[in-house]
């Protein structure tokens, strides 16, 4: 057992007679009625005994030689270099940076993840991240609230947990949502027109959306823009580094589950929720946010800013309440995005989806399999089988691969990324063949 | 420090990825980008030299004393960095099969029972991702049992003035109308004033104990039976548990529903502002608004459960922040049920020893026995010299010290609130006490020199003033 405490006993003796009392339970004397009398937790462990039982632990979950499910956590290759990078214990074990002048390494990086943020959505500013991709939704769609409208539109093809996020987080103010239906696997644009009416504050959508499928972001954008709504998009990001920006589609907020820029899968988190918008809207942004400034000898100085949104000043006033972010995850980010860098973000995405039309293409010439939507998608797609779904995965799993996600009895989400081989996807389709054999 | 941005050079790349084994994939063009990204284009040499640089420029606990009140800043240990590195927890996609993730779920019931022992409720959700996140899926809890109940008129929130400054805005994210209260001179719950405040309007207090400025109010069961009386309930902000973890169980004192830090109270490291992870805690009257899914067990095997009929949602896509349960799992292990009382108490014994040492110096705020933090003034150093909390924080870092929390909680004057943690020796203590006390005489003898701190670090004290009147957020290339 260890406690991590340094005291010899001859310490805290001494110690406790600086302070003025006879023992450690004399600190707590005036309530030691309170004290618990049994804790029911077992007897502490060496460290050897704890690295063992989590080991163990560990053997208990089934790691996948290949993976082809995305579905809101996606596999992709993790350079060296960033576990390296980020596990400097300068970054990890430090407080946010409220101090500052000895605090620049991480304002600094929050500042370049800010950019690489706003560059990569094509908005004007962002901040230093948010709990993960749906409460980001969740957060963006609330900054667009207005005094006179109540509702708010979302594609029904936005992540079916953000989905219920979002249900979360707006319930209790009232605010009602509606859902717009979907043609093709994509937003339908004449169900958001009917739905689009006065009181409609923002409309929300994914890109790629939740089925893989690329929406027509411009052409919503335009229809919400007209309708004087707001418009909230949720990227993936490599999809965005490659696709029409949201900002040019027009969108007020954007926001993603920023997963895939360097971070394991790790049973779904710690995630990171980023967020871009307008220079409009930035008063309205929740969380913290760095900015540039200078000393008085006029150096370049990195501070949390525009602080007069946050709980710690506004208290019941404030934008959000959120402190902790998700700050390790945006530095894994920014150092990935660093590391890929212009040309390398738009090879993976390039990768990814020549990789995904591929699987596709291979999947659907087996007899049994085809697409359920015939819309462009990027690196995620349905398939319509005639082989039940648990039948499939089940064969997969005994193969070592991680078959796409049941959908429905008949429907599965496929995905792949830069690290799916070729060899790797031959060996899917021997698996889905022989089920049908 | 130049920034990433600038260090670029055209045709540089990190990034090497195999050719493309498949034939490559068109889009039409008029779905693509019509800008290329202006990402830096760096070797990886550059890339590892600018961020060893940048966390040159940063101060974790590893580097030194980090007494910042309220965010208990105790070791991080190295040991649940590498279970949490497990490639049998890192590689495991969160939409796998349940049976293929027993041993995931099997760590999240554990843990789930060990926290729900600690702080003696009934039943815990590790989704939410921070404190302020479970401060928020708490007050969720509250309004569904009370619109279960059929009040919806509770519709306030009671807060001492003390409070964490996210106990009100989690409120008002609930659309709640917070009601504030003043405190005592201790910062405990002036119980008139309580008294005055709760009504049939009231659906919770929020209340940390021990309290803002260190103390522990010893009126927490009178003060349960007031909330209780008036058909409220009782929220435990559980930012400041350290210094009575397994000693004191808020289950028992009376609360309701509690919130924890695990990124306090349970070593894991904060990451230079998160992840965190922030479970919630209730008795089992407020369990079926829990957010689904929950990990249940049965028969040795765990499943991931959807919340009921009456569960408030979900507040994140996933489980919760993970790999943060398993650090604190392994924490918890390591100290067990001894280890983790024994921590508590020399949380309490170091903050004591520290204010023993410097209460006649300053004034404290209370002269009681503090808990895991006290308060001291630098009031009367500015009335006397001009050198406020601030000053005093800034000529602390040029002598290798994180400095304290300043200018909170809020009914102290140029409050400098320490929390030192179990983990810190006396000689640390001791140095940090010499060196507050030797910069309280540089600070009367010269103050003009005193507010030029710091003088040591990369900058001199930022215009902050300039950054939030003409915010510069991202970085522009100079020729555009």
């Amino acid at each position: 057992m260890s406690t991590y405490t340094p005291h010899t006993p001859s310490e805290i003796r001494s110690m406790l007679d600086t302070v003025g009392v006879k023992s450690l339970e004399d600190l707590y004397s005036g309530f030691e009625d309170l004290w618990t009398k049994n804790l029911n937790l077992p007897p502490g462990k060496s460290q050897m005994e704890v690295i063992r039982f989590f080991t163990e632990l560990a053997s208990q979950n089934k790691l996948f030689g290949s993976i082809f499910r995305g579905a809101g956590a996606y596999c992709h290759y993790i350079p060296s270099v960033i576990k390296s990078l980020v596990s400097r214990e300068e970054f990890v074990t430090a407080y946010t940076p409220y101090q500052a002048e000895m605090s620049q390494g991480i304002l600094q990086s929050i500042f370049e993840f800010q950019s690489m943020i706003a560059d990569l959505t094509g908005m004007q500013v962002s901040n230093a991240s948010l709990y993960d991709g749906s409460t980001a939704l969740a957060d963006a769609i609330l900054m667009l609230r207005e005094k006179k409208k109540n509702k708010v539109l979302l594609s029904s093809a936005l992540h079916p947990r953000s989905l219920e996020v979002i249900k979360t987080y707006l319930t209790p103010l009232g605010i009602q949502i509606e859902l717009i239906a979907l043609e093709e696997g994509k937003t339908s644009i004449s169900d958001l027109t009917a739905k689009l009416t006065e009181d409609v504050f923002a409309v929300a959508i994914a890109q790629t959306n939740y089925l893989g499928i690329i929406e027509n972001a411009a052409d919503i954008g335009q229809k919400v823009k007209a309708n004087k709504s707001g418009f909230v998009m949720s990227v993936e990001p490599f999809a965005c580094s490659f696709l029409k920006t949201p900002a040019a589609c027009g969108a007020d907020v954007v926001t993603g589950e920023g997963q895939p820029l360097g971070m394991p899968l790790s049973f779904g988190g710690p995630y990171l929720g980023f967020i871009g918008t307008t220079e409009k809207l930035t008063r309205k942004i929740p969380g913290r946010i760095v900015g540039k400034t200078h000393d008085a000898s006029g150096k370049d100085a990195y501070v949390l800013t525009l602080q007069a949104r946050e709980q710690h000043i506004r208290r019941e006033k404030a934008s959000s309440s959120i402190c902790s972010n998700q700050a390790h995850c945006a530095l894994t980010a920014a150092i990935y995005m660093a590391y890929a860098g212009k040309e390398g973000m738009r090879q993976v995405a390039v990768q990814s989806l020549s990789k995904a039309h591929y699987l596709a293409q291979e999947i659907t010439r087996l007899p049994g399999f085809e697409l359920q939507y015939k819309s462009e998608f990027f690196n995620e797609f349905v398939i319509k089988s005639q082989i039940p779904a648990d039948i499939i995965i089940n064969a997969c799993a005994q193969e070592n691969i991680l078959a796409g996600l049941k959908l429905g009895e008949y429907q599965t989400l496929w995905c792949a990324t830069e690290v799916n081989t070729r060899e790797d996807i031959q060996k899917l389709i021997d698996v889905l063949k022989q089920i049908k054999a | 420090m130049k920034t990433i941005f600038e260090k670029s050079v055209p045709g540089r790349q990190a990034l090497s990825l195999p050719e493309c084994d498949v034939p490559l994939y068109q889009l039409s063009p008029e779905l693509l980008r019509e800008k290329p990204l202006r990402f830096p284009e760096v070797a990886e040499i550059d890339l590892v030299r600018h961020y060893t640089a940048l966390s040159k420029r940063a101060y974790g606990v590893d580097d030194g004393f980090y007494p910042l009140g309220s965010c208990t800043m105790k070791y991080n240990p190295k040991l649940n960095e590498e279970a949490a590195n497990l490639p049998g927890f890192t590689g495991i996609h969160p939409l796998q099969e349940q049976k293929t993730l027993q041993g995931a779920l099997k760590l999240m019931y554990t843990l789930g029972a060990k926290l729900a022992e600690i702080t003696g409720m009934d039943q815990i959700t590790l989704q939410p991702a921070a404190g302020a996140h479970g401060e928020y899926t708490a007050l969720q809890l509250i309004r569904a049992y009370h619109l279960d109940h059929g009040n919806p008129q509770r519709n306030k929130i009671i807060v001492p003035d003390s409070a964490h400054g996210t106990n009100p805005a989690s409120a008002a994210m609930n659309d709640y109308i917070t009601v504030n209260i003043p405190s005592g001179p201790d910062g405990c719950v002036d119980l008139e004033a309580l008294k005055a405040a709760v009504g049939e309007d009231t659906a919770a207090l929020m209340l940390t104990n021990p309290n803002t400025v260190g103390i522990f109010d010893k009126n927490i069961r009178q003060i349960a039976q007031i909330v209780h009386d008036a058909g409220g309930l009782l929220y435990y902000d559980g930012a400041n548990l350290n210094p009575i973890m397994g000693l004191i169980r808020p289950g028992d004192m009376g609360y309701d529903v509690v919130h924890l830090n695990l990124h306090k109270t349970f070593s894991t490291p904060h990451g230079g502002g998160g992840p965190g992870s922030g479970p919630v805690g209730c008795k089992a009257a407020l369990a079926p608004y829990l957010p689904g899914p929950i990990v249940t067990e049965k028969d040795g095997v765990y499943s991931l459960t959807p919340g009921g009929d009456k569960s408030i949602g979900t507040v994140k896509t996933f489980y919760g922040n993970f790999l943060v349960m398993i650090k604190a799992l392994a924490y918890i292990e390591t100290l067990g049920a001894e280890g983790i009382r024994l921590a508590a108490q020399l949380a309490a014994l170091n903050a004591n020893y520290m204010m023993a040492r410097l209460k006649g110096h300053f004034p404290a705020y209370s002269s009681d026995i503090c808990m895991h933090e006290f308060v001291i003034s630098c009031e009367k150093l500015k009335e006397e010299v001009g050198i406020t909390a601030l000053d005093f924080a800034k000529a602390l870092i040029d002598r290798g010290i994180h400095p304290p929390t300043i200018y909170f909680p809020l009914i102290v004057h140029e409050a400098l609130m320490f929390e030192p943690t179990e983990t810190e020796s006396k000689q640390t203590l001791d140095q940090a006490c010499d060196t507050i006390l030797e910069l309280l005489r540089e600070a009367k003898a010269d103050p003009a020199a005193f507010k030029q701190h710091p003088v040591k670090m990369p900058i001199g004290r930022p215009d902050e003033v300039t950054a939030a009147r003409k915010p510069i957020l991202v970085y522009t290339p100079a020729s555009s």
